[in-house]
């Protein structure tokens, strides 16, 4: 790994030096100089109109993998300043892989004034938090946050880099990876690591839910991967834990950062049905006996952040608009959980549905064929059944 | 004989196929439904340049062959029968003005039918002429630099939606099918205006109105060929919506048989799929194998047509097998259906009553017959 | 305003089945398809030219038979298109295809946007248009459902979870298209025909000054070692009694399976 300025095309400009977020370059008698506080992050690689600044990272092959040790976990905040709770699985799972592995955990907080959420990022089980507080790290822009954890990364060589597979994840982490050549496996629902060679061993799903991959990254470190949110674990919180708090201090001159954030507006129309990427499709059919029952049906889909769905039947009665309509005809869906309410289960509805993950029928008729599909399924009024499993839902939760 | 399409026939294939399985298919059941003209279709179809296939590319069409417009009628007819059927009666307007048309006429009223920005119709049939073509009693009168058009005629498809139409009135009562005359009429011209939209046993959205002519003034330039050749233009025009008709029914039957080969294979009675069962098997083989013969003849026709060939009796042989075929396809498909195929849930009713249409329109299968053996004992006659 | 969008020809997932042999995907008889994220890339890149003039170009890396799809993105009116075929590509991962483009792009030249589907069809990774932005030392704007060009910059709407950012970055820029950014148009027939009649230009790495170390299965840092069918076939299981002690056995059932 290396990085170095190419004298003969360096003009002394100094945007590398605006550029650089550890204030790593100074310009010396007209030309551009790094610092022992370099990291490496590559931040004036992009900034030089001159191509004059070059990172060298080791190809695959020439990694000594034995320099990398540890796990970390990128940290994600919500928009009300907490720590997300992708973020906390992330050190549920984590911490597992690193016991397994006898390596640390380390949870790498950009933001600014985060100093609290480090804090409890011990009691999550975080050895080591690295705190990176600066007012243009305070919402989440790909430049700052590539260029700031491409310099911890290279500078302490983490074995394992973990980040949630949200939109801020999906977007840092490929951006990381293609600047230290490291490999990057997205959206994994299952990791574990072999204690022998020290890999991890990363499953995800492709091909549209399809089949199951497992990828390795044998040659380049760290090993990253993104991990799908509400798959993992929490960490369980220990009261009194603290985490070992490094602060990173940074220089960001705003004027080098190339996106801006103009706007934040908050979504009013995610009441937009959209079945096919609903994880939870509560869905009404003709035993609700009367359009004004699809209310009930709202109430638990609510009571699950679930999208409702709709049988043929009742479309075509008029009791809901069509969208809502799964089957051959309607909409093919394949959420996480699928319930079915007085759905009798009609050859061109199980089409539409059949592949869910989990399906829960709830139907009269103990032969209705939306039985043979399910998962799980209770037979009795869907009057009486669906009003209790909302309390139940509800009483779950409170505990 | 080749058997196969070129590779530009098979790229606009290719795209129908995709436009009626993402597009018009899952929402055909509730195009006939609505009881509406079937507007969001015929955009989309237009906006495929679907409706200028067999103009030639000067007037703003692709310049396709017949048998290149008679497969996509029969793609569209399988997607959304509706659709295929406007599609069809499109044609009837489009191919007298491509066949009689002189430049003029071309130019004004092709590029706007082949873009599908206007909708065509053909207008022939009236209370007292149906099978009955030459009885036509819409009179027309030269009056100044004005043919002056009287009289009604009903069941007109696409009528009162489409924009330009070709009406058979008659200029010579007296000389019979000789005084029939083909004019060029649009939506708007004094006098012309449509009354009622026929209720039908099926294809509830196609438009089947009444065109209503009370003194309608046809400019001069508007007749089509020749005073007294109305006739031999109403002729043409049906010999060619014979194949469109043709292809139609095969279309339909297609749908049927798809909807029901997929059902036998998810409908477990007996502890096994009812494909399993002998009963259904030979079904299905008998509908396909059906559905093949009338297949070919169509394309025949079409081919035939294209060649410049004869092609009216081959397109009556088509019309004719192909109606009463898909009529027993498709009730067979209920069938298979058994009790859920009697319902509105899926489809095949539709088909079912969708198919007799085909055995009425654009001449009946006792027409078709009379055409049939009409020429053979022509071709045949002892001397 | 020259937009280059990148696109990938993909499997129809939703046709796609696994061989229970060997755990395999099989690709016989599953139709191949543009991308649909790369439809939404390419009509945002083609309305963008109609607004501002300009040219389209599309490009994607992949087998002699992906020309098929760009065909398609000329029928939807994309200007040119170039093919990057070469052995010596296969087998790229997401970082090694992020570099290939990178480098082709560059061949290119003269652009003012690079647009890509939001993620592949097949893989699902949204790796590879971050990672050309970062070869190419370009700002990258992600999940997009709007834009604007004003100027020398790009305005752009993102879709989050549960808000929306409009953010502003200076030309050239990387932009992944979300399927709500538009509805990508169903080229005409005329269209169709002519894209048809179109040359498509065939690259290899060589004449991209692409280093065959950091491509292919050489240079590319992920390795698959397994694949399988997922299992969630199992036995489906009756809950008994009576509608309180039902629901209350389901929701500890779908507790434990962590869909409540």
């Amino acid at each position: 790994m290396a990085i170095y300025i190419e004298e003969e095309k360096c003009t002394g400009c100094g945007l590398c030096v605006a550029s650089c977020p550890y204030g790593a370059i100074e310009i010396v008698e007209s030309k551009a100089r790094f610092t022992d506080d370099c990291t490496m992050c590559g931040a004036c690689v992009s900034a030089c109109p001159q191509g004059a600044i070059v990172l060298e990272m080791p190809r695959k092959g020439e990694v000594d993998t034995s320099q990398y040790r540890d796990l970390w976990v990128v940290a994600e905040t919500t928009p009300e300043g907490d720590l997300a709770g992708v973020t906390i699985e992330l050190l549920g799972e984590g911490r597992k892989l690193a016991d397994e592995l006898d390596a640390q955990v380390a949870l790498v907080l950009m933001g600014d004034e985060v100093g609290e959420l480090a804090e409890k990022a011990g009691g999550f089980g975080a050895d080591t938090v690295y705190l990176v507080s600066h007012p243009s790290l305070k919402q989440y822009r790909t430049g700052p946050y590539a260029d700031v954890l491409c310099g911890l990364i290279n500078k302490h060589k983490p074995e394992i880099v973990l980040f949630g597979a949200t939109s801020m994840g999906r977007d840092l982490a490929p951006r990381v990876a293609a600047r230290i050549k490291a490999g990057l496996t997205a959206d994994c629902t299952e990791l574990s690591v072999d204690p022998e060679t020290r890999l991890l061993h990363q499953t995800r799903p492709a091909f549209g839910g399809n089949i199951m991959a497992t990828i390795l990254c044998e040659y380049t470190r760290p090993q990253m991967a993104t991990v799908r949110p509400r798959v993992m674990d929490r960490a369980q919180w220990q009261e009194g834990r603290e985490a070992d708090i490094v602060e990173v201090p940074v220089d960001i001159d705003e004027r080098s950062v190339a996106t801006k954030i103009v706007e934040v507006i908050a979504d009013e129309g995610a009441g937009a049905v959209n079945l096919q990427d609903a994880e939870i499709i509560v869905s009404g059919g003709r035993g609700l006996g009367a359009p004004e029952h699809f209310a009930l049906i709202q109430e638990l889909a609510d009571t699950l952040g679930a999208t409702v769905g709709a049988s043929r039947a009742t479309v075509d009665a008029g009791w809901i608009p069509a969208y809502h309509q799964v089957g051959q005809t309607g909409k093919t869906v394949k959420p996480k959980l699928y319930i079915a309410c007085g759905i009798s289960g009609a050859v061109q509805h199980l089409a539409g549905m059949s592949s869910s993950d989990c399906i829960v029928a709830i139907n009269k008729d103990p032969d209705a064929p939306i039985f043979k599909v399910a998962h799980y399924g209770i037979v009795g009024d869907l009057f009486e059944v669906v009003p209790e499993l909302i309390s139940a839902i509800n009483e779950r939760r409170g505990q | 004989m080749d058997f196969a399409f070129t590779e530009d026939q098979e790229l606009i294939f290719e795209a129908v196929r995709e436009l009626c399985d993402e597009e018009l298919k899952p929402k055909a059941d509730e195009v006939d439904r609505a009881g509406e003209y079937p507007w969001d279709s015929v955009r989309q179809i237009a906006e495929m340049d679907l409706f200028g296939i067999p103009v030639p590319e000067e007037y703003g069409g692709l310049g396709m062959d017949v048998l290149t417009w008679a497969v996509v009628g029969e793609l569209l007819s399988t997607g959304c029968t509706t659709t295929g059927a406007v599609y069809g009666a499109h044609m009837l307007a489009v191919y007298p003005i491509l066949e009689f048309g002189t430049d003029e006429q071309k130019e004004k009223y092709l590029p706007p039918l082949a873009t599908g920005e206007k909708i065509g119709a053909f207008g022939l049939t009236e209370p007292g002429a149906g099978s009955d073509a030459g009885a036509v009693s819409t009179r027309a009168e030269l009056v100044g630099d004005h043919y002056v058009l009287n009289g009604t005629k009903i069941f007109i498809s696409n009528g009162g939606d489409a924009e330009t139409y070709v009406v058979i009135a008659n200029l010579h009562p007296e000389k019979g099918t000789r005084g029939l005359c083909a004019f060029i009429l649009e939506k708007g011209m004094e006098g012309f205006s449509f009354g009622k939209n026929e209720e039908k046993m099926a294809f509830h959205s196609l438009s089947n109105r009444e065109l209503v002519f009370e003194d309608a003034q046809v400019p001069k330039e508007n007749l089509l060929h020749r005073e007294g050749r109305g006739f031999r233009v109403a002729m043409t025009t049906l010999a060619l919506g014979r194949i469109g008709m043709a292809i139609g029914a095969v279309g339909l039957a297609q749908a049927a048989f798809d909807a029901a080969i997929e059902y036998s294979q998810v409908r477990e009675q007996f502890g096994q799929k009812i494909s399993e069962f002998e009963a259904i098997q030979f079904m299905l083989a008998d509908m396909a194998t059906e559905i093949e013969m009338a297949r070919l003849m169509s394309y025949k026709a079409a081919w035939l047509k294209d060649q410049g060939g004869d092609f009216e009796k081959t397109a009556a042989m088509a019309k004719v097998y192909a109606s009463e075929m898909c009529s027993r396809v498709t009730s067979k498909a209920v069938q298979i259906h058994g009790g859920y195929g009697y319902t509105t849930d899926y489809p095949v009713e539709r088909y079912m009553r969708e198919a007799k249409l085909f055995e009425i329109v654009e001449g009946t299968s006792e027409i078709q017959r009379l055409v049939i053996a009409n020429r053979l004992l022509r071709e045949n006659r002892l001397s | 305003m020259n937009v280059i969008v990148c696109m990938k020809q993909v499997p129809d997932t939703s046709e796609v089945r696994i061989d229970p042999e060997t755990n395999t995907i099989v690709r016989e008889g599953v139709p191949s398809i543009i991308n649909p994220f790369d439809e939404n890339a390419i009509e945002a890149a083609v309305q963008l030219v109609e607004e501002h003039g300009g040219k389209v170009t599309v490009i994607t890396m992949g087998p002699p038979q992906a020309e098929q799809a760009l065909r398609e993105a000329l029928a939807m009116g994309a200007d040119e298109a170039i093919l990057l075929s070469d052995r010596a590509l296969a087998a790229s991962d997401t970082l090694a295809t992020s570099y290939v483009l990178s480098c082709a792009i560059r061949r290119i030249g003269d652009y003012d946007l690079i647009l890509c589907g939001k993620q592949a069809f097949d893989g699902d990774t949204a790796q590879v248009p971050p990672g050309i932005a970062e070869q190419l030392g370009l700002p990258q704007i992600t999940y997009v459902i709007g834009l604007e060009v004003v100027g020398d910059k790009v305005r752009a709407r993102r879709l989050l979870e549960g808000r929306y950012e409009v953010v502003e970055a200076r030309m050239p820029a990387v932009l992944t298209a979300d399927k709500h950014m538009n509805e990508p148009r169903r080229p005409g027939l005329k269209s169709v025909l002519a894209a048809k009649k179109k040359e498509i230009p065939v690259w290899d790495a060589a004449g991209c000054d692409i280093q065959v170390s950091s491509c292919g299965l050489e240079g590319s840092p992920t390795r698959v070692i397994r694949t399988f069918a997922p299992s969630h076939e199992h036995e489906g299981e009756m809950i008994e009694g009576d509608p309180r002690d039902a629901a209350c056995q389901l929701v500890e059932k779908l507790a434990a399976a962590k869909l409540v």
